[in-house]
């Protein structure tokens, strides 16, 4: 014989059925929130990232690279690919009025056939002017990459020392860039005349598409800062007027694409949630309803017996706390497990910049939809506690004695 | 301690689907008093008003009119967690049916008001009365699987775990045989000769022999069961 019990405790294990049904409903509420709250976050966080990483306000490329509309594949979304126009068009685009900041970076993509370890966007960028891709790779190395270095994203499987061969060139790793959620963690960043070596032997290999290609002669694109006193698109207009077979583009604008795709995605994704959440209020408050009413009698002895009204609702509510916050463990355990693991293939499959919020918000989220699972769980019970609290143990002992 | 009963009755709203609605007087103006030490016995037909008295004494109805004292104390004149407290520890109440929990075992059932009073039980005196009421053998049983019998023992043994001054006995015996009916009111009489107030509400003609005072319940109305 026990000296204690808890009576909600032991209520809940005797209807072993009822309470797994409970505490999976509250799982669900839980998972759909943190899931999709975490989901929204790393959209946002990834957008935010590639906002930072782009470093620039207009970008240059040629022509039929809009046309492909690969453009924002490759800049935006990791996809390997490469386009180059005359450098000398740099030189006109250089000269033109409200332009500040310029950098080119040229672009090859290597392959999954045996001249390349991985297949995988190879980015050359000018040590001496570049103004995006330096700062953060100092971050990780500080002295400037020699011939045949290269830095590679944090989502290659490649770590400072490896050496990785592309078009028949061993390439040393210098460093491995921090995650970003975006398309540089898969790829690779090498110096100019390093890439212009790769390019060559792309070509040498009869592996590029551009066979008629002198390397030392092209860019794949301009980067540029407008000079003060103008604007980002004051200089598009410009370049676009004036300088032919190009494009410029306001990259603020690509990014805006795919905040439209992150608005309706969040939209869905809310909808999702306040769906679930209505569904699962409902019968939370039917199913707490029904248990209830099968309890009445066993409610009624607790009163007899010197359970105060306040002390048989708490014994209601304190139920479906228990309820809310097992469900809530269990739904937060299932979508960290789902979320976590999988975070590479929710990014392929969105096809959106995604970088998981850090441990710290992972965990304080994870708390908020605990609570938030205690507390849907303890509502759903307020109106079963509230009549249990207004029984009248008479009237229902009584039954059909008088 | 003495509960005393002043002038206290109980009308209900009835459903008639002929008349309507209508005021049912389940007890008339009723005085009543249980002296510590008696077995006050109330018998009376079914309908009479008898679990309703009983439930008013208690504290588990409010009465139309009067008021019921333990000592000097009304109980209707205290907000409801004192009453309930006051239940606790001073009332052991016997509802007529089956009033286990069915998620506890017989022995939890037991000390259920020990449980809830956060005082510790009294685990000898538990084992003590399931051997009086011999059910310790069902000790870890669930209601479920327990009779009628076993579950109305263990409600007995329930309503005396606390040693109550005033026991509220509502057909304690409704369910038993006779050898086990004899022994429930043995031990009721026992606690009275403790120092509680018992009042037993039956059907049964041998409780007779273990009354103190005896009481008939008709139409609501009391009376003794020598009266004209």
């Amino acid at each position: 014989m026990k000296q204690k019990i808890s009576l909600p405790r032991r209520n809940l294990a005797g209807s072993p059925g009822r309470t797994a049904v409970l505490v999976l409903l509250t799982a669900l509420l839980t998972m759909t929130v943190l899931g999709g709250t975490l989901i929204v976050s790393g959209l946002r966080k990834g957008l935010r990232s590639l906002e930072g990483r782009l470093g620039a306000d207009v970008m240059v490329v040629p022509y039929e690279a809009t046309t492909q509309s690969k453009l924002e594949d490759i800049v935006l979304q990791g996809s390997t690919g490469y386009f180059y126009m005359d450098r000398k068009l740099c030189d006109k685009i250089t000269a033109r009025e409200g332009v500040g900041q310029v950098s080119v970076q040229l672009f090859l993509a290597s392959t999954s056939s045996g001249c390349c370890s991985i297949p995988v966007q190879i980015i050359g960028f000018d040590p001496e002017t570049d103004f995006t891709v330096s700062p953060w790779i100092r971050q990780k190395r500080s002295e400037p990459l020699g011939a045949g270095d290269i830095v590679v994203g944090n989502d290659l499987n490649a770590f400072v020392g490896d050496t990785l061969t592309f078009y028949g060139v061993e390439c040393h790793v210098a460093a491995k860039l921090d995650k970003t959620g975006t398309r540089f963690d898969t790829a690779v960043f090498t110096n100019l005349d390093t890439i212009r070596m790769l390019i060559q032997s792309s070509i040498d290999r009869k592996m590029n598409d551009f066979q008629k290609l002198n390397p030392d002669g092209v860019v794949s694109c301009v980067l540029i800062n407008p000079a003060d006193g103008y604007s980002a698109e004051e200089v598009v207009n410009d370049i676009n007027l004036h300088v032919k077979k190009v494009r410029a583009i306001r990259t603020k604008e690509m990014i805006s694409g795919v905040s439209d795709s992150l608005s309706g995605i969040a939209s869905v994704t809310g909808i999702l949630i306040a769906a679930v959440w209505v569904l699962v209020i409902i019968i939370l408050l039917l199913v707490f309803t029904m248990s209830v009413n099968e309890r009445k009698r066993e409610f009624a002895v607790l009163r007899v017996i010197g359970a105060s009204r306040g002390a048989a609702a708490r014994c209601v509510l304190q139920e479906a706390l228990t309820v809310g916050l097992l469900g809530g463990a269990a739904g937060i355990g299932i979508g960290l497990l789902v979320v976590l693991p999988f975070n590479s293939l929710i990014e392929e499959t969105l096809g959106l910049p995604f970088l998981l919020p850090g441990g710290g918000r992972i965990a304080l989220l994870s708390g908020a939809a605990l609570l938030l699972a205690a507390i849907v769980s303890a509502a759903a019970s307020a109106l079963s506690a509230y009549r249990i609290s207004r029984l009248d143990p008479a009237v229902i002992l009584r039954g059909d004695a008088s | 301690m003495r509960l005393t009963a002043e002038g206290i009755s109980k009308e209900y709203l009835r459903e008639n689907a002929a008349a309507g609605t209508n005021r049912f007087c389940a007890v008339r103006e009723t005085s009543l008093t249980l002296e510590p030490g008696t077995v006050t016995v109330l018998t009376g037909r079914s309908g009479s008003g008898k679990t309703t008295l009983l439930h008013m004494l208690g504290g588990l109805s409010e009465p139309g009119s009067g008021r019921v004292l333990l000592g000097d104390t009304d109980l209707y004149a205290l907000p409801d967690k004192q009453r309930s407290a006051l239940r606790n520890r001073e009332f052991g109440i016997i509802p007529q049916g089956q009033t286990a929990l069915h998620s506890l075992t017989a022995a939890e059932n037991i000390l259920l008001p020990c449980y809830l009073s956060g005082e510790k039980p009294d685990l000898a005196f538990a084992e003590e009365l399931m051997q009086r009421l011999d059910i310790s053998a069902l000790r870890d049983a669930r209601p479920a699987a327990l009779s009628g019998g076993e579950l109305r023992r263990v409600a007995i043994a329930r309503a005396l775990i606390r040693r109550p001054s005033v026991i509220l006995a509502d057909e304690p015996t409704g369910d038993l045989d006779d050898e086990n009916t004899k022994t429930v009111f043995g031990l009721l009489k026992e606690t009275a000769e403790a120092g509680a107030a018992v009042l037993i509400v039956t059907h049964e003609t041998d409780a007779a022999q273990y009354a103190d005072r005896q009481y008939r319940m008709q139409s609501g109305a009391l009376t003794e069961p020598d009266a004209p």
